[in-house]
């Protein structure tokens, strides 16, 4: 079992008591406990397949989930599995004996990682197959609370955390370089900043979205934001079940962008990248989008570092810029570019990263799913982090820095600093006494 | 636009009042006027308890059948509320239009409420919300009760269908609960729903806004007579009266009973 933590045991189907009798010559054999202990036979056809896969398999996005062969490749590699039970395959088999998944738990639990896809050799896909059944669960309004919450926040707000729209670049004053907001100053811009909820209103986003904005200035990047305009792409929600609140998002988001004129759009969120490149074409709206590494590491030269930071430094893989959309470079050679850091990977990077469990609406079922895991997935990450050694764990998904810190609070591990890319990289630029 | 009453055994018709307030997220601030918060950058919001009385409505209609009548001032963004209603299962939506625009007293809505009310005349309960963050009065369904001459009953934390009747469950307070049953007409205050309001799927919202119309009713007349008057508006004032005790909890504990003691209020 790698690095602490424990699974939470399964819970046991077969009889404490069995007796084992033989049809032709009526002998009794007690099997109770033995270690090869027979039990109730399941016979398949028991269950109803209309009611079950079949079900599902005929929602669009649901088809692959009846694809599964048992192999159990997908199992060891999710990371859900590891705090509890739980794979495509164990999905599929409860699924096919009789759990309805449309108003079970195990459907909140999946993160849409994809990590269970990368090895799956019948391509059974959770991405699409969660949010199909979910998006049946929530038009029959069997959805989480917590996520039901976040849901008419976004709808009513723009954003997740049902904060002031009105305030949505209130960050900006503390970044001491001018930020450009396109409603007051529509002149064409080289780079449309799309901050994202978190950047925009957990205090700590903001510290790394002030430091982005320093960094694009000494940089001379022509940018400018959508400041109280804009809306959260709305990725999570669409994954977490509620197209018809992404549909709206797209509508409203697209409108807006529409009105103005910029080359390229920049996001630290890996989420609303990847909708922006995967999603949002399939609507009809193509944009340049690069996550904000990917805007930063061509320009290691025209950096001009001052401060070296000392540290043992580990890198979180975000899902969604990772796995989902194969960016694992940009965001190591910035924190290799960074003089005196010392950049050590965890077991589980890259292809196999671990999730930190706040993908596809995962970020707002902590509470709901507490009742099925045995810790947290950000929880199971941080230990992994400190094992290595690291001082630092860097990230760069504007999720991740809220979920990281909580997480190395309860498990003890206060002494690592949890810290986005871009806040490293201001510091070594020299903060702001360099802008 | 008239529905027929369905006839089915005990089906009711459940009329749901919902009003629209400021929502807290914002900064309110106090009008030029003085007497009104400032309205012209406040985004609008169901009153919570309204919420809880269309959910109670839609509880008895699922078990009994029968309809459920959202009705509301044209007050901002009470499209949006009325549009949701109808996507959580409610029938149709009325708005009253015609209305002054700016806060409208209690007296006055319960009075424009009873009118249609009374037009509509068909209807065997009106719910609505025991409070709102901004009622004055405070007394909206007793209003509306005393208007028309209808059994009102406040508090009420379940409305349970028996027969053709209410089963009404109120909160009397100290933990106290009543039961009555309510035949014929009764207009309820609610507290709380039996369950917590149900979620509006987003495309059954958008779907709503477009396949449904929201019917309107003239604002009529209203002489209101005499009654209170806002006269100012203004934030809690801070008096900067908070004082700080120093010490280990012992010492702090001592202070504390020297302010009460000197304060007179124990001996
Ligand atoms: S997507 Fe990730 S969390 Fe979901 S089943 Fe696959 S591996 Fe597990
Ligand atoms: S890897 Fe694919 S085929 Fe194999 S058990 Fe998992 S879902 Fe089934």
């Amino acid at each position: 079992m790698p690095v602490g933590g424990k699974k939470q045991s399964p819970v046991a189907v077969e009889l404490e008591e069995a007796v084992v009798v033989s049809k032709i010559s009526g002998r009794e054999w007690d099997v109770s406990g033995a270690w090869n202990r027979m039990f109730e036979s399941r016979v398949l056809t028991d269950y109803s397949y209309s009611k079950g896969l079949g079900k599902i398999a005929q929602l669009d996005g649901g088809e692959s989930l009846e694809y599964c062969y048992g192999c159990g490749k997908c199992v060891p590699v999710c990371p859900v599995d590891l705090v509890s039970e739980y794979g495509p395959r164990k999905i599929h088999r409860k699924v096919q004996t009789g759990v309805d998944l449309f108003s079970s738990d195990e459907l909140w639990k999946c993160t849409t990682c994809g990590n269970c896809l990368r090895v799956c050799p019948k391509g059974v896909n959770m991405i699409e197959i969660m949010p199909a059944v979910r998006e049946v669960a929530v038009g029959d309004g069997k959805v989480p609370d917590e996520l039901q919450g976040i849901f008419e926040k976004t709808f009513r707000y723009g954003n997740a955390l049902g904060e002031n729209p009105r305030r949505r670049h209130a960050w900006t004053k503390g970044a001491s370089v001018p930020i450009r907001v396109l409603s007051s100053d529509p002149t064409p811009a080289d780079v449309l900043f799309y901050v994202e909820d978190y950047w925009s209103y957990h205090p700590r986003g903001q510290q790394a979205a002030q430091a982005f904005s320093r960094i694009l200035t000494r940089l001379g990047v022509d940018f400018a934001i959508l400041g109280a305009e804009e809306k959260t792409v709305g990725d999570s929600q669409r994954l977490a079940g509620e197209k018809g609140l992404f549909d709206a998002l797209v509508e409203d988001v697209t409108a807006t962008l529409g009105k103005y004129e910029f080359q390229r759009i920049v996001t630290p969120d890996p989420h609303a990248f990847n909708a922006l490149v995967k999603e949002y074409p399939k609507r009809g709206f193509t944009y340049d989008v690069l996550h904000y590494t990917q805007l930063l590491s061509p320009q290691i030269e025209k950096m001009n570092f001052v401060n070296s930071i000392d540290k043992k430094v580990t890198f979180h893989d975000p899902c969604y810029l990772g796995r989902h959309n194969g960016e694992y470079d940009a965001p190591r050679k910035l924190l290799k570019a960074i003089p005196g850091i010392d950049l050590v990977e965890m077991g589980r990077c890259k292809e196999n990263s671990y999730c930190c469990g706040g993908g596809g609406g995962g970020m707002w079922l902590d509470g709901f799913n507490s009742n099925h895991l045995s810790e947290r997935l950000s929880e199971r990450r941080v230990r992994e982090a400190a094992t290595t050694g690291a001082e630092i764990l860097a990230v760069c998904c504007p999720y991740e820095v809220s979920r990281f810190e909580d997480a190395a609070k309860s498990t003890g591990n206060e002494h690592l600093r949890v810290v986005d890319i871009a806040e490293l990289l201001d510091e070594a630029l020299g903060g702001v006494e360099t802008v | 636009m008239k529905v027929r009453r369905i006839e089915k055994g005990g089906a009711l018709k459940i009329v749901v009042g919902m009003r629209q307030l400021a929502d807290l997220v914002e900064e309110l601030e106090v009008a030029d006027s003085g007497v009104d918060i400032d309205r012209d950058f406040v985004k609008f919001v169901s009153n919570e308890w309204d919420e809880a009385a269309l959910e109670e409505a839609l509880l008895i209609k699922e078990a009994v059948g029968g309809e459920v009548v959202v009705i509301a001032l044209d007050e901002p963004d009470v499209d949006q509320t009325l549009y949701s209603a109808i996507a959580k299962g409610a029938d149709r939506a009325v708005k009253i239009v015609g209305v002054e625009e700016g806060w409208t007293p209690t007296r006055l809505r319960a009075q424009l409420l009873s009118k249609w009310l009374k037009s509509e005349g068909d209807w065997d309960a009106f719910l609505t919300g025991v409070q709102a963050a901004d009622d004055l009065d405070g007394q909206l369904a007793g209003l509306i009760g005393a208007t028309l001459g209808v059994p009102h009953a406040a508090v009420v934390s379940k409305a349970e269908p028996e027969g053709s009747s209410l089963r009404i469950t109120q909160e009397l307070g100290g933990g106290t609960l009543s039961e009555s049953v309510a035949t014929g007409k009764v207009v309820l205050g609610i507290q709380a729903g039996r369950q917590a309001p149900r979620y509006a799927p987003i495309t059954r919202i958008r779907q709503a806004m477009s396949t449904s119309t929201i019917e309107t009713f003239d604002a009529q007349e209203i002489d209101l007579g005499p009654g209170p008057k806002v006269r100012k508006i203004y934030p809690p004032q801070s008096k900067g009266q908070a004082t700080m005790l120093d010490g280990d909890p012992v010492e702090v504990a001592e202070k504390i009973v020297e302010l009460i003691r000197a304060k007179g209020l124990v001996r």
